[in-house]
């Protein structure tokens, strides 16, 4: 008798034991983004020091309440993080490697490199939250398990630039693109050709320039531009390219002569501060940057990106943050449910439908079967005031407003007017 | 008819650009039948420097019409420091080894030449808009064009003639082009043939440099910016026939000018443009279009 509850007592202390170093074992995340190639400086490195920041600050129990407990769940979180350039090929290949070493992914800021991981996390059993990715394929196309996506799809971005286009600019009667010749690129046109013509039926398409990425140059593109009467031009160029068409374009008229949309404008921001001409609409692919809700949150989360870095956070700093706080809150969600130390499943299960506190607002899982996130966006226009660039005029969608319901795909919502 | 002007001034433009680039790249393969790859990060090189130095000198307070000078110097530098070092630090060591070596040589030192710009300047980009909008702009019909275009323009004309002066009236010159017809028979009459090969790979490492320099004010300097331009370099130089320079000034032409039709007529074909041209070329005339007949050896 006294032996079998000496071999019990000894079972429940191991146990006990393995408990306690198992909850105070680091948590390993791993981190895909860009860290060379053209997309680094635009978003890569941003987003890398999102992550690596509040990393820091959450494993020092250094981030506003509800995230004010330490690490994840009081587990430090250890950041394990590789470059997502080389393309979608190379991705699943490092994903494959990847996994092995950590407890979790979070990662992804190309598309391509999204659709391509998706299925291979899926097949590893790899919880991994996309962070950054526009398409709304992902979910559109396919159903996952342990794939979510904390950052909203693309398509608000545009839905909600035509919106504001139909609402501000009521007179517009024709427009042309400029976009880059890629998933992205066309993805962006089409989703705004179509709302547009949604919003404003007979509206003409004059041109659609289609350029290679990275090509630098744009005097032919400009001039086409110029001399396609169109009233309104829309971008969703991002990095060099973009910068490269406000360098050459505003000298040569085209931010005058047209109303222009960039969709995905808001890191030039601090890049080329005042060349931007006053007037020009811009998008930060979400609440984020100088669109994000002005509360304590934010500010907390601006002021401590800015003392560290001596920039202002860009979007992909907010979707990478908004990345580490959903997982987080997940984690301690599976906690509160009774799992001191959740396992992958309890997590999926936590995540599934989550609503969280982002640091450009409230992130809710409602789409993709819980695994896809909204959020409210919005879009507004530059202005220099007294030297510098600020936003004005900004106007807020809410999430129903600018995605489509469960169940339905971005294009078919859009070419059906917005139908709920 | 306006318009039609502005469309071929487009193309004449990019033909500029793509005629520094092509011209230094088919030099350094006539004389030493190297596909330099490398020849993009000396581009790229060119804009980072030129952009600090430019950078610096407004940091400086100085008046803002010697970023032209630094545009000039930056292209100096560059061909200067980094010529010889390829040269003589690398690509001395693999002369008589097969062409293909040679190019993933050049490959290899284009990939890392690529970090060494991460190392140096990091992800952000560099801006140095200045040269750009100083000049202001002119028209042509109801367009408005940086007068920097005439600019890049002249240089890419002054630069064409000097080289076929240099190559075709001066001893040095012809004695460059003995190298290129045969390079054993060159050193046999007294040729010093590894000179040469350092020189030309200087100027071509220059002229690239300068390429990059002129393009920098234009657009956002950022890492990667080599890739694009050195594809577009070899669809030229192909189109001209490897090693002339006559060639390399008509196949920046035509890939200029039609591209720019494109754009304007037909947007969706613009990339198909370019290698559509290269690949009649090639259909009509393997060897390029100015390709000099090859002697038969026994």
């Amino acid at each position: 008798m006294n032996r079998t509850l000496g071999a019990f007592l000894l079972s429940a202390l191991c146990a006990l034991t393995a408990t306690t170093t198992l909850a105070q074992q680091p948590v390993r995340i791993g981190i895909v983004t860009f860290l060379s190639g053209p997309a680094a400086g635009a978003f890569g490195v941003p987003a890398r020091n999102g992550f690596e920041l509040v990393t820091e600050l959450l494993n020092a129990g250094n981030v506003p309440a509800p995230y004010n407990t330490k690490g994840l769940g009081g587990r430090p979180i250890e950041l394990v993080v590789i470059d997502e350039a080389g393309g979608p090929q190379k991705q699943v290949a490092e994903l494959r490697n990847l996994a092995q070493r950590v407890d979790y992914v979070i990662g992804y800021i190309s598309s391509g490199d999204c659709l391509a991981v998706a299925p291979v996390a899926e097949e590893l059993k790899k919880l991994t939250v996309l962070f950054d990715c526009g398409t709304p394929r992902i979910f559109e196309d396919a159903s996952y398990k342990y794939v979510f996506r904390t950052g909203p799809s693309g398509t608000m971005d545009n839905v909600a630039a035509a919106l504001y286009v139909a609402e501000r600019h009521p007179k517009v009667k024709s427009i042309a693109g400029i976009n880059q010749n890629y998933a992205w690129g066309q993805d962006s046109w089409t989703d705004f050709e179509l709302a547009i013509k949604a919003l404003k039926p007979g509206i003409e398409v004059k041109t659609s320039q289609m350029t290679k990425l990275m090509a630098g140059q744009f005097g032919a593109e400009i001039s086409t531009l110029l001399s396609s009467g169109a009233d309104l031009i829309h971008s969703s160029f991002w990095g060099g390219d973009l910068e490269g068409l406000v360098l050459q374009g505003a000298p040569r008229g085209l931010f005058q002569k047209h109303v222009i949309v960039l969709s995905a404008g808001e890191p030039a921001i601090n890049r080329l501060g005042t060349r931007i001409p006053d007037g020009t609409i811009i998008g930060a692919r979400g609440p984020f940057g100088p669109f994000a809700p002005d509360n304590e949150f934010n500010r907390w989360f601006r002021s401590a990106f800015q003392d560290r870095y001596g920039l202002p956070p860009i979007y992909a700093a907010y979707k990478a943050t908004n990345a580490l706080l959903g997982l987080k809150a997940a984690y301690e969600k599976a906690q509160k449910a009774g799992a001191a130390t959740p396992n992958q499943e309890q997590i999926i299960a936590a995540f599934e439908h989550l609503t969280f506190e982002g640091v450009g607002g409230t992130v809710r899982m409602t789409l993709g079967k819980g695994h896809q996130a909204v959020m409210e966006n919005a879009i507004g226009t530059a202005k220099n005031m007294g030297g510098e660039l600020k936003m004005v005029d900004i106007k807020r969608y809410p999430a129903e407003q600018v995605n489509p319901p469960e169940g339905v795909k971005s294009d078919a919502w859009i070419k059906s007017g917005f139908k709920k | 008819m306006s318009n039609l002007a502005g469309v071929v001034f487009d193309g004449v433009v990019y033909s500029s650009w793509l005629f520094l680039m092509a011209a230094g790249l088919t030099l350094i393969y006539g004389v030493m039948r190297i596909l330099n790859i490398a020849h993009g990060s000396l581009y790229a090189l060119g804009a980072y420097t030129a952009a600090t130095l430019a950078g610096a000198w407004l940091a400086a307070g100085q008046a803002a019409v010697g970023t032209y000078a630094m545009l000039a110097v930056a292209a100096l530098l560059v061909g200067l420091v980094m010529g010889p070092l390829l040269e003589r630090g690398l690509l001395k060591w693999m002369y008589g080894k097969d062409e293909i070596v040679l190019l993933l040589i050049t490959y290899a030192a284009f990939l890392v030449l690529e970090d060494v710009i991460k190392l140096l300047w990091g992800v952000e980009s560099k801006m140095i808009a200045e040269p750009y909008a100083l000049p202001g702009n002119f028209q042509i019909g109801t367009l408005a064009y940086p007068v920097y275009n005439l600019i890049l323009i002249a240089v890419a004309i002054f630069t064409g003639l000097a080289l076929a002066w240099a190559l075709y009236r001066t001893q040095r010159g012809k004695l460059l082009l003995a190298v290129i017809h045969d390079r054993e028979i060159s050193a046999a009459m007294g040729i010093n043939v590894d000179r040469v090969y350092l020189v030309t790979f200087t100027v071509g490492s220059m002229l690239a440099a300068l390429g990059g320099a002129l393009t920098a004010p234009a657009i956002a300097v950022s890492p990667g910016i080599g890739v694009e331009v050195i594809v577009l370099s070899f669809a030229v130089v192909v189109v001209g026939g490897l090693g002339s320079l006559g060639g390399a000034a008509l196949g920046a032409l035509m890939v200029g000018i039609v591209r720019s039709f494109a754009v304007r007529y037909w947007p969706e074909a613009e990339l198909f443009t370019i290698y559509f041209v290269m690949a009649i070329v090639l259909i009509v005339r393997p060897k390029g279009l100015f390709s000099a007949p090859e002697a038969r050896k026994i």
